[in-house]
């Protein structure tokens, strides 16, 4: 034994002896990760959070939360003089006076932008795959709970400047929270110390924005974190994999490098991308006053969505008996991100209510399997980038030289006529590939070599796929639908039948498929 | 369940296939140069980004293709850093890759569900703790500990009652009152009838008395556009027209979906455009609402002049301003 082993095992027991670590350290540094591209979706968000957590502590050390008004007297020329809030002075001093301050302004901008494209990316990925299904439905909904919070938490970040546009984010989220009825004056007021834009509001949203909220989001992707490791990652389907193991690399020193390795290069991604691409130059906005706004006001991509619904909204208001409800707002602000949010919370259940399957499921889906679910995900896909279209109107009527009004009509009639005929082409290009598959263990690979036959026929020369593609192609499960007749074998009615039918009905649409082949097929063709 | 067909045979977890730098040392060499390479570029990134943060001054500007002018020390210390950490992950995973040994492992799962017995054990265990707590036969208790508990969680809802005032009339009030002089803004300045051509629109405020200070949350609601077009342009109700003087209308400059500024007045079609969700109103038409998601007209601000020819409001709005809310009791 060498003397630095000598060193590092008599650390080692003295943690072990003490906490009793050796034996579940041992289980856990020989715990299988398996591999795909798409599992780094989740990567880049833990990633993106942990860069966060760094460039905002920076950011803390300068920022003044504060909307005490003073007057500007920093290095930037155009802004001299100009009275401005403590917050939007201390940005300004972050952007040009402190180095590295912009620099760390940009990073931590930038990843707020990946962090969330990184949760949708990684969202799709687990819906698309079925990756959520028993037994991993509380970490559906516990990714689901990390998305809404990064919405919010998005919003409070870029609000806390102070510039003019992110006042007028303010402004707006003030009149969504205004619309509600019965309390949503005394929300605002609550909220806002008073009337927009009150007094104590960037104090206390800046107190949310780097405590309550992050240390939630801490305990939340902890929680995550672990059930995928008390879980088992799931896996694709291959050779070799089954429901009952997981196949991949160890966690020393393979997974372990390439995680860690994969860490820096996000981290290395985003900075670069700071470097040379400058987003939310807040000094170009000015400093925030309700009076004034900015044209082409946009707010970060992820909120763009619902923006794009509150301006497609129809002129509905409901007045009656001295009170007003607001369903221009209500409607797309609340109500349909509500119920979107709800139903995604819940979709592991209602599809496992539709198949009746409630058996553990460790290896994915191939997409193309799932035509129903497929077809649900783009046309939910469909939704919400036309809603985005539209939150970008203003931009889109500029830059093409179109009309805003058309602009608007298109997506108010699209959002009710594309995300359906979306559902219906997606399932069709399901089924189609399913067919392209079925071909394919069928009849192989077409090789391109044409062969003359005695008889002076042409024929193209198959090549049939490998045992491991044919396994691939052919080992998943096709479910036949539920059969749940409205009365039992004596003929008496069972209850709940409208619910039933509706649950068959279900089911049976989520059962076609284009057989697969099977053994004996394959055998009979190829004696032809 | 499911219509199960006979099934292929698995043909089971594919054989190691070794990688060129496992069977031909030069390329093994060649690798663990790369992966060195790596983690040198990453040192000198770091190098670049202190060179940067020191020796760079920050008010030098520098001519990149394609990206024009760009300041030196700020793009030279994030391209050191993202040196510093790209090529540092990179040869990790480079690395980790080529040399680090690469045949998979299969682990086994288990079912998460427990035995039986444990829970069973489970079970009894929770009722006998139940049954220590004897709900059943401390009637007593239960009553009270229900009414400790419904009173416990409202001293912390009420605690936060002090975050700020009672909304009150608040929202439907403005600085503008029967007599309020129309300023500039900026500039605080009276303004008369004379100093707007045709087509013109200026931005105004009530005025307040010399120096004191405007509290945003003022600017918020007191924001008026005033317009002048020729009084032949007008399709206004008798009662409306007599809210303008000489061609001149003031329109809250608040929006009455969300209370963004509506900022953008096309002097052509005579429309407002609000610039956050696109709500337009026709001038000529009392601020109707003729496209976008708004619900209401813009408030119309009732002028006249003074004795001295200035502009001054007639009345106050007779309406709340900006956004709706739920005590809002006019159509």
């Amino acid at each position: 034994m060498t003397s630095a082993e000598k060193r590092l095992g008599a650390a080692a027991n003295f943690v072990d002896e003490r906490l009793g670590a050796a034996s579940w350290v041992k289980k856990s540094l020989n715990k299988v990760f398996p591999d795909h591209w798409s599992f780094m979706f989740g990567e880049i968000c833990m990633y993106s959070f942990i860069i966060l957590l760094l460039s905002g502590t920076f950011l803390t050390l300068w920022f003044d939360p504060s909307q005490r008004e003073v007057v500007y007297e920093g290095v930037y020329e155009p802004l001299k003089g100009i009275t401005m809030s403590a917050a939007y002075a201390s940005t300004l001093d972050i952007s040009f006076e402190i180095r590295g301050g912009l620099l760390m302004r940009q990073i931590h901008h930038w990843s707020a932008n990946i962090f969330m494209a990184a949760i949708v990316a990684h969202l799709l990925r687990v819906f698309f795959t079925g990756a959520f299904r028993k037994p991993r439905e509380f970490n559906w909904i516990l990714g689901i709970i990390l998305l809404t919070l990064g919405l919010v938490e998005g919003l409070l970040g870029y609000s806390l400047p102070d510039d003019l546009l992110s006042g007028t984010g303010l402004r707006i989220t003030a009149a969504i929270v205004q619309a509600i009825p019965l309390v949503g004056t005394y929300l605002t007021f609550f909220l806002f110390g008073g009337a927009f834009p009150g007094v104590g509001f960037l104090p206390r949203i800046f107190t949310i924005h780097i405590l309550l909220l992050p240390g939630i989001f801490l305990a939340v992707i902890t929680i995550h974190v672990m059930l995928v490791w008390y879980q088992k990652h799931t896996q694709f389907p291959g050779p070799g994999r089954t429901e009952k193991n997981v196949v991949g690399h160890p966690i020393l020193p393979v997974y372990m490098a390439k995680a860690g390795g994969f860490f820096f290069i996000v981290f290395g991604v985003t900075a670069f991308l700071s470097a040379v691409a400058s987003i939310n130059p807040i000094w170009l906005y000015g400093p925030y006053t309700p009076g004034q706004i900015s044209a082409g006001s946009q707010p970060d991509w992820y909120m763009g969505w619902l923006d794009g619904l509150v301006r497609m909204a129809p002129p509905w208001e409901t007045h009656a008996l001295g009170h007003t409800i607001s369903w221009n707002i209500l409607i797309p602000a609340l109500i349909v991100p509500g119920i979107i949010f709800t139903g995604m919370a819940f979709y592991p259940f209602i599809e496992a209510w539709i198949t009746g399957d409630k058996r553990e499921h460790h290896l994915l889906d191939r997409p193309r399997n799932v035509p129903n679910r497929t077809a649900l995900g783009v046309m939910s896909i469909t939704f919400v980038i036309i809603s985005l279209i539209n939150g970008g109107n203003d931009i889109l009527a500029t830059h093409f030289d179109l009309s805003i009004n058309q602009i608007m009509w298109f997506s108010r009639i699209s959002i009710f006529i594309l995300p359906p005929i979306a559902f219906v082409v997606t399932k069709r290009l399901c089924l189609s590939l399913q067919r392209a598959d079925r071909d394919l263990v069928l009849h192989g690979v077409e090789t391109g070599q044409l062969v003359r036959m005695p008889s002076g026929e042409f024929v193209e020369i198959h090549q049939p796929i490998s045992d491991e593609k044919r396994w691939i192609l052919t080992s998943h499960e096709q479910p036949a639908a539920l059969e749940l007749p409205a009365s039992d074998a004596r003929g008496v009615r069972r209850p709940g039948a409208i619910k039933n039918k509706l649950r068959v009905r279900l089911s049976k649409a989520n059962a076609v498929a284009i057989p697969k082949v099977s053994p004996g097929e394959l055998k009979e063709i190829e004696h032809h | 369940m499911s219509n199960e067909i006979e099934a292929f045979k698995d043909p089971g977890t594919p054989v190691h296939a070794p990688r060129r730098a496992d069977v031909d040392p030069r390329a093994e060499k060649r690798a663990e140069q790369q992966v060195a390479l790596l983690f040198g570029l990453s040192a000198l990134g770091s190098l670049l980004l202190i060179y940067s943060y020191i020796w760079i001054p920050d008010n030098l500007f520098i001519f990149i293709p394609v990206m024009g002018d760009q300041n030196a020390h700020q793009l030279f210390l994030g391209l050191g850093m993202a040196m510093s950490l790209f090529f540092l992950g990179m040869a990790a995973i480079l690395w980790a890759k080529k040399l680090m040994p690469d045949t998979e492992v299969v682990n086994y799962r288990h079912e998460f569900r427990s035995s039986d017995q444990d829970r069973e054990e489970f079970v009894k265990t929770v009722k006998d703790g139940v049954a220590g707590l004897q709900f059943g036969r401390r009637k007593l208790i239960k009553g009270s500990l229900g009414a400790s508990l419904g009173l416990f969680v409202l001293p912390p809802v009420l605690l936060l009652r002090d975050l700020g005032p009672l909304p009150g009339k608040e929202l439907e009030k403005t600085n503008w009152k029967a007599g309020t002089r129309l300023v500039t803004d900026p500039g605080d300045r009276p303004i008369l009838p004379s100093d707007l051509e045709v087509g013109s629109v200026v931005q105004v405020l009530p005025e307040v008395a010399h120096d004191s200070h405007r509290p945003l949350s003022d600017i918020a609601k007191d924001p008026v556009l005033l317009i002048r077009l020729r009084p032949e342009d007008f399709a206004l109700t008798p009662e409306r027209l007599a809210m303008t003087h000489d061609g001149i209308i003031a329109f809250s400059k608040i929006c009455s979906h969300m209370g963004c500024a509506v900022a953008l007045y096309e002097q052509q079609t005579k429309h407002l455009l609000c610039p956050c969700h696109q709500s337009t109103f026709d001038v000529t038409r009392a601020a109707k609402v003729i496209f976008g998601p708004s619900a209401r007209p813009l408030p119309q601000l009732d002028i006249t002049v003074d004795k001295e020819g200035y502009l001054i409001a007639r009345a106050a709005f007779s309406e709340a301003v900006g956004p709706s809310f739920w005590e809002r009791n006019s159509q």
